[in-house]
């Protein structure tokens, strides 16, 4: 079974500020990790291969450092990375992104699924899984949270929903985004570290994926940033003073003020 | 659209440097260039006094020119119950409607639904109603189609989608079909009242960050929103809709992926997106065991359990109970957070809640910048006290 998982490498988000008195990006010290939610997508991936057999192709798009983000995938088991880079893309929304992530798996060709993770650390929208599946025409399946099968061209797995989990099944080739709950991603071993090492990454252009320029970077973007900023905190606040015993008791007849208790 | 230095005039005074949002540009050899990820957002334009920075944008349709109309919500449905997210839209697509002086739809798929004349009293003029045993359940490319079909031939100009599970797997494929722009997670929607066009704002970088987005040139603008983050407006109860009845005639009729079962999800006694009164423990709590005192005054209060992602992270408590940016979105009347320091991504599902009480040893923790009333202490101290004289005030 061919499997492709699509990931993206990501500022380590929680260090990113805005610095009020210039409004931009504070960006010193802030590395690049694989999104962490693409983890369970890669370590998903890595386990239906040792399932079913197969191999597990991981494809990212971004600027030509993201390469080192594939080798991490090889290092806990992927076998091979496709970064898919050119500065075309700059300024791609998650339209154009997806656009040419199936773009570039129409082009690997011969797949049997292609998993992604929930959605990403910095843009937080899991948009991309959707929009690739629409583009490649095959079905979505969201928020998986484990697989039970993939047999006579079909899945069988549980998604979560609001309500609780739905179990499902959709014919492959099918694209899935997968939850934390799916499982728990490995450390690369020793050996998977050599492999990296040496790995061959494969790396496409706009170009080389016959990708039409009007779809994809800013012109290809219907959305626009036009604005940003930090998020605003207007609430009064009153810490209650004394003892453990004064704050609880002051607490408490602001909650029977409110008709709480 | 594009942007390049016009070299002879650039100085290379760097005045553009400091004031790019994303670091895309820079000086080099005294003249100053954009790198890949620029955004072409202008910030650099306004800074540069050479007039150096030339950005070109193709001519765009006025967003007063185009022909799309009205304000649309997807009127999302599970077992025939409109859900709740549906009325905090409707609330808010009536304002924006009535901003650009046009119509507010619902569109509803699914099967004897009912209250669907209860869109009306809560702001819609129109909905549309797609009734038909095959939309009983969600099927993805039914809806996807009926969607479709319908957005080409009525042309709206806006569509609002509740950020729910369901929500964000299907409007997603709709908006690639049409190639449009689809803003996810709006928290913030308002109208531009120079261009008309739809602001969209919206956490980024897990919270850190707030973006505000438009979609100039393609139609419908589509967002979708989190339940909780609007509020749910008064009805009317004499207004009517136009309810207009559609067909599925030509539709696919058989969807490729198949519901085989439901599980319902029965760990939380009281589901923290529908509480009133939401208690929250954090990595205050140390283990799991000590999740108890949140509990017990959880029961105390008939609230609902709730976890920041730190606690779930380390499997305390389901994921089920996560507030925040991955987590769920809340808007209690109460909230009380036992241990939680307040990372922007947890402060950004529940800073809107009515009244917040923040209970945390540490006194510079970010929750109480958001708190309405601080308490620093010992929470294994505070909580059982607070829990003891609840009960005690209650007899």
């Amino acid at each position: 079974m061919n499997i492709v998982v699509c990931i993206k490498q990501v500022p380590s988000t929680t260090e990113v500020k805005i610095n009020s008195e210039t409004n931009t990006l504070v960006r010193e010290g802030v590395e690049s990790i694989i999104n962490p939610f693409d983890t369970y997508a890669i370590e998903e991936g890595v386990r239906l291969k040792e399932r079913f057999g197969g191999k597990v192709t991981i494809l990212t798009m971004g600027p030509p450092q993201a390469d080192i983000a594939l080798k991490e995938c090889i290092e806990v088991g992927a076998d091979e990375g496709i970064l898919v880079s050119d500065r075309a893309f700059a300024g791609s929304d998650t339209l154009a992104t997806s656009y040419v992530l199936s773009k570039a798996i129409e082009k690997i060709g011969d797949y049997d699924l292609v998993i992604s993770g929930k959605q990403t650390m910095d843009g937080d929208t899991g948009q991309v899984g959707p929009g690739i599946a629409q583009r490649l025409g095959i079905p979505f399946v969201a928020y998986v949270s484990r697989v039970d099968d993939i047999s006579d061209g079909k899945m069988k797995a549980e998604r979560m929903i609001d309500e609780g989990h739905e179990v499902v099944e959709a014919p492959v080739p099918c694209v899935m985004s997968v939850s934390k709950e799916i499982n728990v991603p490995r450390l690369p071993s020793l050996r998977g570290k050599m492999k990296a090492k040496s790995a061959q990454l494969t790396v496409w252009s706009a170009q080389d994926l016959g990708i039409e320029d009007n779809k994809v970077g800013l012109a290809g973007s219907p959305t626009f940033v036009m604005q940003i900023f930090s998020p605003k905190r207007e609430r009064q606040s009153e810490m209650l003073e004394g003892s453990s015993a004064e704050q609880v008791s002051a607490l408490c007849d602001k909650l029977s003020e409110m008709k709480v208790v | 659209m594009s942007i390049h230095i016009d070299a002879e005039k650039c100085t290379g005074c760097g005045s553009c440097e400091p004031v790019c949002p994303f670091g895309a540009i820079e000086v080099v050899d005294d003249v100053a260039q954009i790198k890949d990820n620029c955004n072409v957002c202008g910030a650099c334009q306004d800074a540069c006094d050479f007039d150096a920075i030339v950005i070109e944008r193709p001519a765009e349709e006025d967003a007063g020119d185009d022909n799309s109309q009205g304000v649309w919500v997807f009127a999302e449905q599970r077992n025939g119950q409109i859900k709740g997210v549906v009325y905090e839209l409707l609330n808010k697509g009536r304002e924006l409607a009535d901003a650009v002086n046009t119509e507010l739809c619902a569109v509803c798929l699914g099967h004897n639904v009912e209250g669907v004349e209860q869109l009306g009293k809560y702001g819609a003029d129109k909905v549309y109603l797609f009734d038909d045993p095959m939309l009983a359940q969600f099927e993805d490319d039914i809806y996807t189609q009926c969607m479709v079909d319908l957005i080409r031939e009525r042309k709206p100009r806006m569509m609002i989608t509740g950020a729910t599970a369901l929500g964000r797997a299907f409007i997603p494929r709709v908006a690639a079909i049409i190639e449009t722009g689809l803003t996810a997670d709006c928290t913030g929607l308002d109208i531009d009242k120079e261009t008309g066009l739809l602001l969209q704002t919206r956490p980024t970088f897990g919270g850190n960050i707030m973006a505000t987005i438009v979609c100039r040139t393609k139609r419908p603008q589509m967002s979708t929103v989190r339940p909780h983050v609007f509020k749910k407006g008064t009805p009317e109860p004499g207004r009517k809709a136009e309810i207009i009845r559609m067909i599925l005639d030509g539709k696919p009729t058989d969807s490729r992926v198949k519901l085989l079962e439901f599980i319902e999800d029965v760990t939380e006694k009281i589901k923290v997106e529908d509480a009133d009164i939401i208690v929250s423990g954090g990595r205050g709590l140390g283990k799991p065991e000590n999740f108890k005192v949140v509990e017990e005054l959880a029961e105390q209060l008939g609230a609902a359990v709730g976890a920041s992602r730190a606690a779930v992270d380390e499997g305390w408590i389901p994921y089920s109970h996560q507030v925040g940016q991955t987590g769920k979105t809340v808007c209690p009347k109460l909230y009380i957070a036992c241990g939680i320091s307040g990372a922007v991504q947890h402060l950004a599902g529940m800073q809107t809640s009515d009244t917040i009480v923040a209970i945390n040893e540490d006194p510079n923790a970010p929750i109480f910048e958001v708190a309405t009333y601080g308490i620093v202490g010992d929470i294994f101290e505070i909580v059982p006290m607070l829990t003891a004289k609840i009960k005690e005030s209650r007899g």
